[in-house]
């Protein structure tokens, strides 16, 4: 898919906790194609201590309104700078960047995306594109507490949402690995994206189960492109670009 | 109409505007962005003898200005480039430079052979100060002596532009520039990464796996633009600066301190149009400042 570089407006961004806000971004033409799983480079600017761009994943394309979403914890001093953001800035993006995840799951799949944390950002963008395409989406997302549940509102649209939260405030409590419907029932496809225990434990499950599992990583990047080979992953078949031959890897692909 | 093209140890540039080894893959990664066949040069990825996997992640971290790197010079080695890279970039209308590195002299040589009769290949970069690798690489560009050897074993079977890329982790710099020359480098690039480290407080450990890596970015210009000025005074072949390059200003400062050529390298993570940006800045200055041609200005300082 063709790169761009863009110079976005900001249409609107919402705090959603103390740590999480929601940019959305606008364009007086039409935005690129975009695929789920794909991300995008944000140039942080008016920052003596941020240099490189920040790599942030697609969390929904608003076709109808012309918006691009992204989701972002506050982490470090380029997503707190990104927080201060107010309407009317304009964001420079490189995009879109990285593969998708599997958008053609054989029709009448089971299929069940994993989020924990902000991980769940991506996974919004592909059960909507999914649900698109007559698939039935199963959500499990995990967060710390009820709190830190995020958009659920939002998932509600696209399929049955479940969650967990560590102190059982919100859906059953503990790790979504722990969740009972992973027990109950069985699926044909995990969609995955959080912290590296949470993907690596589904690798596990995936493999003891059989089933086919992809998740999506969040290494540290310079370019975004390809080029500077900084954000590798070990897989079977050495080191792996996350930028370009990533971020959606198949779990069984990687060296956990 | 300006002139903007310089020669650099024999190879015609259409101007002096390099893309430095290992911030530019093979070009095509930037494709989508700018056309960059209006590059003066491309030097393409460290390539060795053998594909080598390069350093575990995290192999790179940000710092003030700038950012450390540890790769660790990861490529599919020379074979690969030669038979499935070399076919993809070769009717680009710009300069490919290879960018050679090795853990000893043998590899070295065997794989600048290798690049000899590739036709659109006019020259090669020979990476004698790569400080993320365990042998070799920087250890050949830190003395005199090992510097000389291997330029000269290179020199020996290479037919075409040479070109050695100097480490700044020396106390003289400039020794080390007249002893590549004396044995055939037909110019020098300066300055590679500056050896560095970066420590995660909070987790009380470094952040590279290597420990230690190569900074770059505008954190290094003032350094490399002290060692072009000095190194251009020393010899008679042309430098070709580089380090921190992020504006037609910053190249046009290289350049007034002696460098014929500048590469512009960890910019191009964060503008990927930056290269072509800076051919035009350099245009505009010169047409400002009322000259004719680039070499008007070169090492005025």
């Amino acid at each position: 898919m063709k790169k761009f570089i863009l110079d976005l407006e900001l249409k609107e961004n919402s705090i959603l906790d103390k740590k999480h806000f929601l940019l959305k971004l606008t364009s007086p033409s039409p935005l690129p194609p975009m695929l789920p799983g794909q991300f995008v480079q944000v140039l942080v600017k008016n920052s003596q201590e941020v240099f490189l761009r920040r790599p942030v994943s697609i969390h929904y394309v608003d076709r109808e309104r012309n918006e691009l979403w992204l989701l972002i914890q506050v982490v470090g001093k380029g997503s707190q700078k990104l927080s201060e953001l107010s309407p009317g800035a304009t964001v420079n993006l490189l995009l879109p960047l990285g593969n998708t995840f599997t958008l053609d799951p054989v029709p009448q799949s089971r299929l069940i995306l994993i989020g924990g944390g902000v991980g769940i950002a991506p996974l919004l963008f592909l059960g909507a594109y999914l649900k698109n395409n007559n698939h039935q989406c199963n959500f499990l997302l995990g967060a710390r507490s009820k709190k830190d549940l995020l958009q659920l509102t939002e998932f509600e649209k696209y399929g049955t949402v479940y969650t967990t939260t560590e102190d059982g405030s919100h859906g059953e409590k503990g790790y979504v690995t722990q969740h009972s419907i992973l027990k109950s029932k069985s699926f044909d496809m995990i969609y995955a994206c959080g912290p590296t225990p949470m993907m690596k434990a589904l690798a596990e499950y995936a493999s003891e189960t059989g089933v086919y599992c992809e998740v999506s990583l969040e290494n540290t990047m310079a370019c975004g492109i390809g080029a500077c080979l900084c954000c590798v992953t070990d897989s079977l078949d050495g080191h792996l670009c996350v930028c370009t031959e990533g971020p959606v890897f198949n779990s069984k692909r990687l060296k956990w | 109409m300006v002139k903007l093209s310089v020669n650099i140890g024999g190879v015609e540039l259409k101007n002096p505007v390099m893309t430095a080894s290992g911030t530019f893959g093979y070009g095509l990664e930037y494709s989508d962005f700018i056309d960059i066949s209006r590059i003066g040069g491309i030097i393409v990825k460290g390539t060795t003898i053998r594909e080598r996997q390069g350093n575990p992640y995290p192999r790179m971290a940000e710092t003030s200005s700038g950012m450390l790197n540890a790769v660790g010079l990861q490529n599919k080695g020379v074979d690969h480039f030669v038979s499935e890279i070399y076919p993809k970039i070769k009717d680009i209308d710009t300069n490919f430079f290879v960018n050679v590195s090795g853990s000893t002299i043998e590899d070295y040589v065997a794989t600048a052979e290798k690049l000899n009769d590739l036709e659109k290949i006019p020259g090669i970069e020979l990476n004698i100060s790569c400080p993320n690798v365990k042998e070799g690489g920087m250890a050949f560009g830190t003395s005199c002596a090992s510097a000389a050897e291997v330029t000269k074993a290179v020199r020996r079977v290479y037919h075409r532009s040479l070109m050695v890329k100097l480490s700044p982790n020396v106390s003289n710099i400039s020794d080390i520039a007249q002893a590549v020359e004396y044995e055939g480098a037909d110019s020098v690039s300066l300055i590679n990464t500056l050896l560095g480290m970066a420590v995660d407080a909070e987790k009380r450990k470094a952040i590279l796996s290597t420990v230690t890596g190569g900074l770059s970015g505008p954190a290094v210009k003032p350094v490399a633009l002290r060692m072009v000025w000095q190194v251009s005074q020393a010899v008679k072949i042309p430098v070709i600066g580089l380090g921190g390059i992020m504006s037609a200003q910053d190249a046009i400062e290289f350049i007034l301190a002696g460098a014929t050529a500048v590469q512009v390298g960890t910019a191009n993570f964060i503008d990927p149009c930056i290269s072509t940006k800076i051919i035009d800045g350099i245009e505009d200055y010169l047409v400002r400042n009322k000259f004719n041609n680039i070499s008007d200005i070169v090492g005025v300082i």
